[in-house]
Parts: structure tokens; sequence; C-alpha cells
């Protein structure tokens, strides 16, 4: 594809603001488990981003290619098959400068960085830093980078005419099952569920990270969605506008559903529920941010919101599913309905019937692709490298045991707060 | 069970990919995409019941 200069510079602006998800995600991850643990989150964000990065540079990009690149096809019932790139390693041959091929490798290694990310909500408080870095080796370098050349790169999905812009899939879908495979393999905290079977709540330390979390992680959403849009979508630069007003409604309206449904419930509106509520508003929308109208972001908003609630409740007290950041519910559910919802709200030349099937495809693809790959190289990773820290480590916290130093190393309790008033 | 559970989850994906392969736009293919689908939910459904705790009040 050929891109003016003018979406060549907003592609550009985009993709530096872009980052600003991951480090909302990584706030919002920290502020969400406990202070012995918040240094460890912060730093396995930190280390999930890096690793994830280089492993895309090294091998994942030359695997999920580009559109009208390189590609090893396949002849299934006479139809040619798009299943993986061939681009050489090493972003060798890559053109380099404002060229589409190289904005969309960068979008790739911001995106893949992202998806890196959100196992960690799930696994936090237990998760051993060098196990998260090969999990993120594996996510980087194989499942995403599959996964998105079949939507991203000109693949069989993308023909088909499979619509993600913003990586309600590719990303957010993709990172949330990984995230289910990793608390399978981890099991839950100690302490966690009772003989019973009944949950204990370990509240976050820090809700004022988790909602400013949220914030930062709006501004890297318009740009990953803007990005998409020009790179992915063919949006032209009239067209983003909307991709914005999109993404901030989508957010607002989860947001809001997640406070009213708790304060409905609980008598008060819960907090770290109405930020993942927001979060899961982002994730859904970001799938045809650049092809819903308005009301159809809002519908879509006001859905996801409600099912990231309940599905966070049914997750923890039925399916005894220990996600600390809600990383399942958030990205994963909440991914998969966005996927969904473009193709019944979206608008398309060609009417929504065949690219409903395509996001049905989408969605089957990642229940039984991505889960399963998940599960089984993380599953592998574990009988290399331990996941689980020791329990004394959970005791003391992964800041003291993995890091040698706690968050938080000045905290006094203050007598007052214990005295009666 | 949890190996039977993703066996399924990947069957149901074979079954989609079957579907849009071999067969011509059309009713026949969307009932076979919704049967891939309901594959991969019986694949989870089973999956996630592995998962589950073995606990002495649970059925």
């Amino acid at each position: 594809m050929n891109l003016t200069d003018l979406q060549t510079a907003l592609v550009l602006f985009a993709l530096l603001v872009a980052p600003l998800a991951a480090a909302g995600l990584a706030l919002i991850n920290s502020g969400l488990g406990r202070s012995r643990n918040a240094a460890h989150a912060m730093m396995a964000s930190l280390c999930a981003v890096a690793v994830a990065a280089c492993a895309y540079f090294i091998l994942g990009h030359s695997l999920q290619g580009a559109a009208g690149e390189r590609a090893r096809v396949v002849m299934i019932a006479g139809k040619p098959w798009d299943l993986l790139g061939a681009m050489p390693p090493f972003f060798v041959r890559l053109p380099a400068g404002g060229t589409p091929a190289f904005l969309a490798a960068l979008m790739g290694m911001e995106s893949v960085s992202l998806a890196a990310l959100i196992p960690l909500g799930a696994g936090g408080e237990r998760w051993r830093l060098i196990s998260v870095c090969g999990s993120a080796v594996l996510l980087a370098a194989i499942a995403f980078p599959v996964f998105a050349h079949w939507s991203w790169g000109g693949g069989w999905l993308a023909k088909l005419g499979f619509v993600d812009t913003g990586g309600a899939g590719s990303i957010h879908a993709l990172g949330g099952l990984t995230a289910l495979a990793v608390v399978w393999l981890l099991g839950p905290r100690r302490g966690k569920y009772s003989s019973d079977g009944m949950p204990m709540a370990m509240p976050g330390h820090s809700v004022v990270f988790v909602l400013f979390g949220c914030m930062l992680a709006a501004a890297g959403w318009l740009g990953l969605n803007a990005a998409g849009a020009i790179l992915f979508a063919g949006a032209d630069v009239g067209r983003l506008a909307m991709v914005g007003v999109n993404t901030i409604l989508g957010a607002s309206a989860a947001a809001l559903v997640a406070a009213v449904v708790t304060k409905v419930r609980f008598g008060r509106p819960d907090a770290s529920l109405t930020a993942n509520g927001w979060v899961g508003g982002l994730v859904a929308v970001s799938s045809g941010c650049a092809f819903l109208p308005p009301a159809a972001a809002v519908l879509t908003g006001l859905v996801a919101g409600g099912l990231v609630t309940f599905s966070v409740e049914m997750l923890e007290l039925r399916l005894e599913v220990d996600d600390p950041g809600g990383s399942v519910s958030v990205h994963a559910v909440a991914g998969m309905w966005g996927l969904l919802a473009t193709g019944v709200l979206g608008r398309f030349p060609g009417g929504n019937g065949a690219v409903m099937l395509a996001q049905v495809a989408g969605v089957s693809t990642l229940l039984g692709f991505v889960l399963p790959a998940s599960w089984g190289m993380n599953a592998l990773l574990a009988r290399i490298v331990p996941m689980r820290v020791s329990r004394e480590g959970e005791r003391q916290g992964m800041d003291l045991f993995e890091l040698g130093a706690g968050a938080y190393p000045d905290f006094v309790v203050h007598t007052d707060d214990f005295m009666p008033r | 069970m949890k190996t039977a559970g993703l066996l399924l989850l990947m069957a149901g994906w074979l079954l989609v990919l079957s579907a849009l392969a071999l067969l011509v736009p059309g009713v026949a293919r969307n009932c076979f995409v919704a049967a891939g689908l309901a594959v991969e939910c019986l694949g989870l459904v089973l999956t996630v019941r592995a998962h589950l705790p073995v606990r002495s009040d649970r059925g």
C-alpha cells in the first residue's frame, strides 16, 4: 500500500503515543496487586516489554510479514491459503524510513509488547520473573506473529474480510487467552480460596495507580487505533476523528455501566471494577473503531462494561480463576465481544454478511488455536523453568524475594489510622 | 480431561476451517461453521471443568 505524507506523519505520531497504553496497563496491574509485589509487577512489565520487542525483532516480524510481501502459501482444496509470513529475520531488507512496511513493523513491535503485558495482570503475585520473560518470548516470537499475519499481514483471515483495526483480537483477545492459560497453569494465590472454594478478598494496594493507569491507557489506545485504522483498515485522514470519538465513547460507556452495576449490586460503585470496565470498553471498541457509527460504539461499550463486570465475578467465584488484574475478562472476553460487535454493528460497503462470517472465524481461531497453543507452549516452558515462586517467596512478597528490595521501604504504619473516632 | 477439552477446541476450529475451505458460501457453510463453534464451546466447557479444583461438595 502507499501512504501520503500526511498519513505517514499521522501514523508516526500515533505510534509515538501508543506506548502509553503499555504504561497504563503496567500501572493498572501494579495497582491491583498488593504492595509487597508492586515493584516486581513493574519490573516484570518492563522486562516483558523489552523481551517481547527483541523477540519480535529477531523472529516475530519474519513470521508476521506484511500484506503484499513474501509469504508461505499452501494450496487447500484448490485455493491458496496464506498461512505465514516469509520475510527475513532481524528486519533485514525491510525498507527503512517512513515506508508503510516499516511503520507496520513498528506497530507490530508496540502491539506485541502490549500483548505480552496482559498475562502479567492475571499471573501477578506468584509468577517468577524468568518465567514471565520466557512466556513473553513465546508470545512475541510465535503466537502473536502467527495470528497477526492471518489478521493484519494479508493472511487467510484478512482475505476472508476479518476486521481488527486496533487489535481487539490480535493483541487483546490473544493476550487475554494467554492469561487464562497462564492462570490455569499457575494456580491461585495462596490463601485466595478456602477449603470449600470461597474466595478471600485480596484488594489492590493503590486504586490511584489503577485509575491513573486508565487515563494513560486511553491516550495510548487512541494512538494504536489511529495507526491501525490507517495501516490495516485503509482509513483516510478524515476518518481518524471518528476513530478517536469511538474510542473514548466505548471506554466511557463501559466504565459507567460498570460503576452503575456495582453501585446497584453492592451499594457503592467499585473503583477497580469501573477501571476494568473502562479498559474493557477500550478493548471492545478497538476492533471496529473505524467502521462503527458513534452510537454503535456506545452500545459496544455498554455491553462490554456489563460483560466485564459479570465475567470478573463469574471467573473468581464460580470457576476459581484467580486473576488479580482481571486480564481474562477485560482482554479476552471484551476483545471477542468487540470482534463480534464489529460484524453486527459496523458499516461496510458490501454489507455485513461476509464480515460477520470472518469475525466468527476469527473468534473461532482465537479459541481453537490460540488458547490451546498458548496453554501447550507455556506448559512446555513450565517443565523447563518453574513458573511459580516458592511458598516462602509468596509469603514474603515478590519484591523482596525476587528483587531484594520492596517498592515502599519507607512505609510507616500510622497509629492514628487505628484510633477510634 | 484437560487434553480432551483442548483437543476438542482444536477440532472445532478445524471444522470451521474445513467449512470455509471446502464449502461454497451459503446456508450449509454457515451451519457447519456454527457446528464448529458449538464443538469449540463444548471443548471450552470441558477444559474449564478440568481446571476446577476437586471439592467434596462439587458434583
